[in-house]
């Protein structure tokens, strides 16, 4: 017995450290030109996830939408113990907004099965929507509980925790099937299993093996396993629904974000600098 | 089918009080709705019945629509957004707006996908325009501006194809105003068609918990950054913060690394505050940031680094380690 988990993971651009040169002409993100990350609230729903199977017994498996590079999180995801991986790529998803993502996502939910739960994080930190968690649970006609910070019990048949909201905590309880998002408040993501990284450290998708042939050179990679990969067709998709055609929102302006000439009024790092700037707060009333 | 160019606004409410993200929501409304040539209409989805409606014509509000059902008595997701998507489709509203809390969050993207529409998430600013592509000229369309990617670009959004335009908007953005209490506001009751087969989440308990730090209504906020994370530091950002009377803020990479809680986070992701004094120690300003915290009256950025960006919406800037410049502050405002 045990559940079904099926856990969305993306591969996101650090925003943290993001130049000029990443931006492409027409406002899309240039992710190459980027480090590329897990994205971090994916790991803890792949961490509840884990823990769910090592509780009840069951199957993970992590689906990504992205391109073949994306592969690395499907590794990062088979190192913390994940059964099957699926990497969903295809150039008509590109351009997708949430709405485009969400319809391909749901078609790859379907094509892999049964599922009681669909775990993905609350939001990835290039676009901070949150929003595809929440449509893909309306496309698949099934419950959803957003903003999980603690997942208190799972049984055969149901899933209660709690919520977090600008009030307080909501403690909640579904059936199955449901989609969940999870924030980084549930739990620590565990490390890799350094058994893991050596028996996977070497899969990689079809397409990445079709071109790159160097992995013939290395003896342990003869044996790597390969990545499943869809594209449009695995799933049964519409192309009028993916991609940009599918998209609805259109990037109409993007404006760098200039800094403005600077005002500031220098204060000396001096006793008499910072003495003088505490008087004139005082005297305008700012303080005191 | 052809839309009205109405503004519809979702209302959130809470222990029976409309939440003042939704006041905040209608006060904009208002504007959108004069530049579209249409009216604001509220939607209120409630278990029991709510007094407070009858207020919301002085936020310019011209009609309610008011749904009913013990089901709707707790927010749950399939509930709501059935009951609301169908109010949607029935007065097709051109413009549909939801505060980006919990319940905005998880309420929009659900709507969005049923009616097949175009949502933009978190947004800063709304106004009407016009958007040309490709030849085409779409007139009198939702400009949506949010902050992306980081927070290092503004992005306007559009969705001139699709109807309603959705968004959620950020609290604390948008000006709240009261036009005059004395407009009246038409409430439409309308039938609940919900079944019990409709409930699928079950609310066990609600817990409340009082926000310990009030970064809202702070007149003074000390806020620390990754500059200032080390104990000594943090203690001194405490210390200035208790003297002065006001409250501790935080930037996200700080409440990311636990060194404070999340209800310390000013930014895109966080509060967006409005004091008289924002002290910023050892912030370098990112835009994520300084988009919650830009406008306050007064800003002191301290930082060790000249040429970190806080220093550009600064009034008053000091170079220097937090360590060092906190206790002199400390000490200056003590003597005076």
């Amino acid at each position: 017995m045990g559940l079904n988990i099926i856990v969305l993971v993306k591969q996101v651009p650090d925003t943290q450290n993001i130049t000029q040169e990443a931006m492409k002409p027409d406002g899309t993100v240039n992710r190459d030109a980027l480090p590329a990350i897990f994205n971090p609230e994916d790991l803890h729903a792949l961490e509840e996830a884990i823990k769910i199977k090592e509780t009840l017994g069951g199957m993970v498996t992590v689906i990504t939408m992205g391109p073949p590079k994306a592969v690395e999180v499907l590794k990062e995801s088979m190192y913390r113990g994940s059964d099957d991986v699926i990497l969903l790529s295809d150039k008509k998803f590109a351009g997708a907004d949430t709405l485009a993502t969400s319809y391909a996502l749901k078609c790859a939910v379907q094509t892999v099965g049964e599922f009681d739960l669909v775990l993905c994080g609350g939001q990835a930190i290039d676009g901070d929507t949150g929003q595809v968690g929440p449509q893909l649970s309306e496309k698949l006609n099934i419950n959803q509980l957003t903003s999980i910070c603690d997942i208190r019990e799972v049984t055969e048949s149901e899933i209660i925790g709690f919520r977090a909201t600008e009030q307080g905590y909501e403690k909640v309880k579904s059936g199955f099937p449901a989609l969940l998002t999870v924030s980084s408040e549930a739990n620590e993501p565990r490390s890799p299993s350094a058994k893991k990284v050596m028996a996977y450290k070497n899969i990689q998708c079809s397409e990445q093996q079709a071109y790159d042939e160097s992995y013939l050179d290395n003896k342990c990679a003869r044996d790597a396993m390969i990545v499943k990969q869809w594209n449009i067709d695995s799933i049964g998709a519409d192309p009028e629904k993916c991609g940009l055609s599918g998209s609805w929102t259109q990037v109409k302006k993007i404006e760098n974000v200039v800094l403005a000439a600077s005002e500031a009024k220098q204060i000396e790092n001096s006793d008499e600098g910072i003495s003088s700037l505490i008087k004139e707060l005082t005297q305008e009333h700012i303080i005191g | 089918m052809q839309s009205s160019h109405n503004v519809m606004v979702f209302i959130e409410h809470h222990d029976n009080r409309v939440a003042e993200i939704s006041k905040e929501l209608l006060s904009r409304a208002s504007d959108l709705a004069r530049d579209l040539g249409g009216e604001v209409e509220a939607v209120v989805l409630t278990g029991e019945e709510m007094e407070e409606i009858q207020d919301l014509g002085r936020y310019g509000c011209s009609r309610v629509y008011c749904v009913q059902d013990k089901r709707l008595a707790n927010y749950t997701s399939v509930p709501y957004s059935k009951a609301l998507g169908k109010v949607v489709r029935n007065y097709t509203p051109h413009v549909l707006l939801f505060g980006a809390t919990t319940m905005g969050r998880d309420l929009a993207p659900r709507i969005a996908s049923e009616l097949n529409c175009g949502l933009t998430a978190d947004c800063t600013e709304l106004e009407i325009g016009n958007h040309k592509i490709k030849g085409k000229i779409y007139e009198n369309i939702l400009l949506q501006r949010r902050p992306a990617f980081g927070g290092n670009i503004i992005a306007t959004i559009v969705s001139p194809e699709s109807k309603p335009s959705m968004a959620t908007v950020r609290e604390g953005v948008m000006k709240k105003q009261e036009l005059d209490e004395k407009l009246q506001v038409e409430v439409v009751n309308l039938e609940s068609d919900l079944t019990d087969q409709d409930v699928l989440s079950e609310v066990l308990e609600i817990q409340k918990v009082e926000k310990k730090v009030d970064l809202k209504s702070a007149k003074i906020i000390v806020a620390a950054g990754m500059g200032a994370v080390d104990e000594k530091s943090l203690n001194m950002v405490r210390e200035l913060a208790h003297v002065l009377g006001g409250e501790v803020g935080a930037s996200r990479p700080v409440v990311d690394g636990g060194y404070l809680d999340k209800d310390h986070q000013v930014g895109q992701t966080g509060t967006t505050v409005r004091p008289v004094l924002y002290i910023a120690c050892g912030i370098s300003g990112q835009v994520q940031h300084r988009a919650g915290m830009g406008e306050a009256h007064r800003i002191i950025a301290i930082n060790s680094d000249p040429n970190a960006p806080i220093f550009d919406c600064a009034h008053y800037g000091i170079v220097g380690d937090v360590n060092q410049v906190l206790p002199k502050m400390i000490q200056a405002y003590k003597e005076n």
